[in-house]
């Protein structure tokens, strides 16, 4: 047998057994290319429908780039939402998750394959928004600007990463589902990720500073276009992105408690 | 020398259900172990804990000589999957690389398709194989990392004969090579073809512990069914249980023949009278002598 002298003593490393249910998972999802595209797409059918068509917006370049901004804000809270929410509560139900955890691998390859999947899904969502936004608005950023937008983003994604989780080892897949439309629609609406918050009624305004997608639609448009800033959205992201852990460590620890019957 | 796979006084809860109940076992490197039992007896429970994805409540069990729980010990272990639950979307070869990507030095992925008949499926998802192939790969897949011990269980329920003895060969070239095999499973005669010891579970104990021989001589149970209202039956000689439904009565006896001199000579009336060799789970109820009329209303 050829495969003799190939052998392998040791066990595969932790980084590997990684990179390897990333590829399972992106395998796995891509195969179901509709489902992909549907998350993907949303955004930039928002920019197409929303932005593009009204001249006051599109063509103002401070006033766009915060538009296109804004839509990546949502790229990453549905992503997060349904990717992580709906995508373990899913897995969780699945003869095959049980089987995966008798391999000889432990639970840390599948979370960072969880998460690097999706970030390649954020990127591929955010792809065609930022393709629109530079061809057929007058959106503009600078490349250092462009790299802060992008701290920000990955930072305004954290609450709901922890979020997703808590969601998805929390609930059913059934009940996932609701959950995690009821928790990205209304709170992308008053975060102020469709209209700006400059049109809020001031009770609107209020609620919305205290939302996680607030804080990150400010973070990030702060950060690609400047402008004046508020203490209380690094304060706001703060504490949601702490309760948030606490309620997905506390998820993934009972989850196991219940699994293992 | 260290067991293959050593359980020593092993308790497991789930709140108030004991469902593992201080199980003592110790199986040696190339030993195939047939465990059988009813639904709900603690055989899931007991391969649970071995493939470390439960911790015992208080006992140890140990796979080589290391804890199940850490994913090390586990290069050394190989489990089926339950079928239904293979990815839908992934082909096949997709799977069994996969699978053997966690293990230091896995089966050539065409040498193990070929092994299992299934080299013309390599391209297949899944989610399109047929119950007998699903059951193929999943055996597959627990062999894929060269494993020293394999838990296979139900391997081949709902298999035609063909395929379950292509399995069952499988099986035995495993063995050749040195491999400890545990097997549950709902066949007595799957057991006798492969395993040479058994252990019986019920109750979250292990109730019989011994060669194949021995326990098939101890389950060799009728079934006998007839109309009679007469529950002095169930005193007869050589009864094990008696179930009435109505009017009708379900017999279990070690020796069909005693029982039916036993129920003639008794003067009891009855009618159609009609013996059958017992089902296993019959065997079961034989083994764990469970008390006798039981009443289940019609």
């Amino acid at each position: 047998m050829s495969a003799a002298t190939a052998v392998r003593s040791t066990a595969p490393s932790t980084l590997r057994l990684a990179w390897i249910h990333t590829r399972y998972q992106l395998t796995e999802t891509l195969r179901v290319p509709i489902a992909v595209v549907g998350n993907c797409l949303f955004p930039a059918l928002a920019l197409v429908f929303f932005v593009v068509p009204q001249d006051a917006v599109a063509s103002d370049p401070v006033v766009a780039t915060g538009a296109i901004g804004q839509l990546s804000v949502f790229a990453v809270m549905s992503t997060c939402m349904f990717t992580y929410g709906v995508g373990v509560a899913e897995d969780r139900e699945r003869p095959f998750d049980t089987f995966l955890r008798t391999l000889p691998a432990g639970a840390v390859p599948q979370l960072v394959g969880r998460v690097a999947t999706g970030i390649t899904f954020v990127v591929l969502a955010l792809v065609p928004v930022l393709l629109i936004g530079w061809l057929l608005t007058s959106a503009t950023v600078s490349p250092g600007r462009l790299a802060l937008g992008v701290v920000a983003l990955v930072l305004a994604g954290m609450p709901f990463l922890l979020l997703g989780f808590g969601v998805g080892y929390l609930l059913s897949a059934k009940a996932a589902l609701p959950v995690a439309q009821v928790v990205l629609f209304p709170m992308a609406f008053a975060g102020g990720i469709f209209l700006p918050p400059q049109m809020f009624p001031g009770w609107l305004d209020a609620v919305s500073l205290a939302l996680p997608s607030r804080a990150g639609r400010d973070g990030v448009v702060w950060a690609l276009v400047g402008g004046e800033a508020t203490w209380l959205t690094p304060v706001v992201w703060a504490a949601w992105t702490a309760a948030a852990g606490v309620l997905a460590v506390w998820a993934y620890r009972r989850d196991e408690g219940r699994r293992f019957r | 020398m260290i067991p293959a796979v050593h359980l020593d006084h092993a308790t497991r809860r789930f709140g108030d259900v004991l469902a593992l109940d201080d199980v003592s076992l110790d199986i040696a490197p190339g030993e195939l172990v047939g465990v059988l039992g009813p639904n709900g007896a603690g055989k899931s429970t007991m391969l649970g804990l071995v493939t470390g994805q439960r911790a015992p409540t208080s006992g140890t069990v140990r796979v080589l000589g290391q804890d199940p729980r850490h994913p090390s010990t586990r290069v050394h272990l190989g489990v089926t999957p339950q079928d239904t639950g293979l990815p839908p979307t992934l082909r096949v070869a997709e799977v069994v690389a996969f699978t053997g990507s966690h293990y230091p030095d896995p089966l050539d992925t065409d040498e193990l398709l070929e092994r299992f008949g299934l080299t013309a499926l390599a391209r297949r998802q899944c989610g399109g194989l047929s119950g007998g192939q699903q059951r193929r790969l999943a055996v597959a897949l627990s062999m894929v990392g060269r494993p020293d011990v394999v838990l296979l269980d139900e391997p081949t329920t709902g298999l035609d004969v063909d395929a379950r003895t292509a399995l069952w060969d499988a099986i035995r070239t495993y063995r050749e090579d040195g491999g400890t095999v545990v097997l549950t499973s709902h066949y007595l005669e799957e057991v006798q073809q492969l395993a040479e010891r058994v252990v019986v579970v019920a109750g979250g104990r292990v109730l019989v512990d011994d060669t194949v021989d021995a326990v098939i001589a101890r389950v060799d149970v009728d079934r006998v069914s007839m109309r009679c209202t007469d529950r002095a039956v169930a005193d007869l000689a050589s009864v094990t249980s008696a179930t009435w439904t109505g009017e009708r009565v379900e017999v279990l006896t070690g020796d069909a023949d005693a029982f039916v001199r036993a129920l003639v000579t008794s003067g009891a009336a009855f009618s159609h009278l009609r013996v059958q060799g017992a089902s296993l789970e019959d065997a079961f109820t034989q083994l764990t002598h469970r008390t006798p009329n039981e009443e289940v209303s019609a």
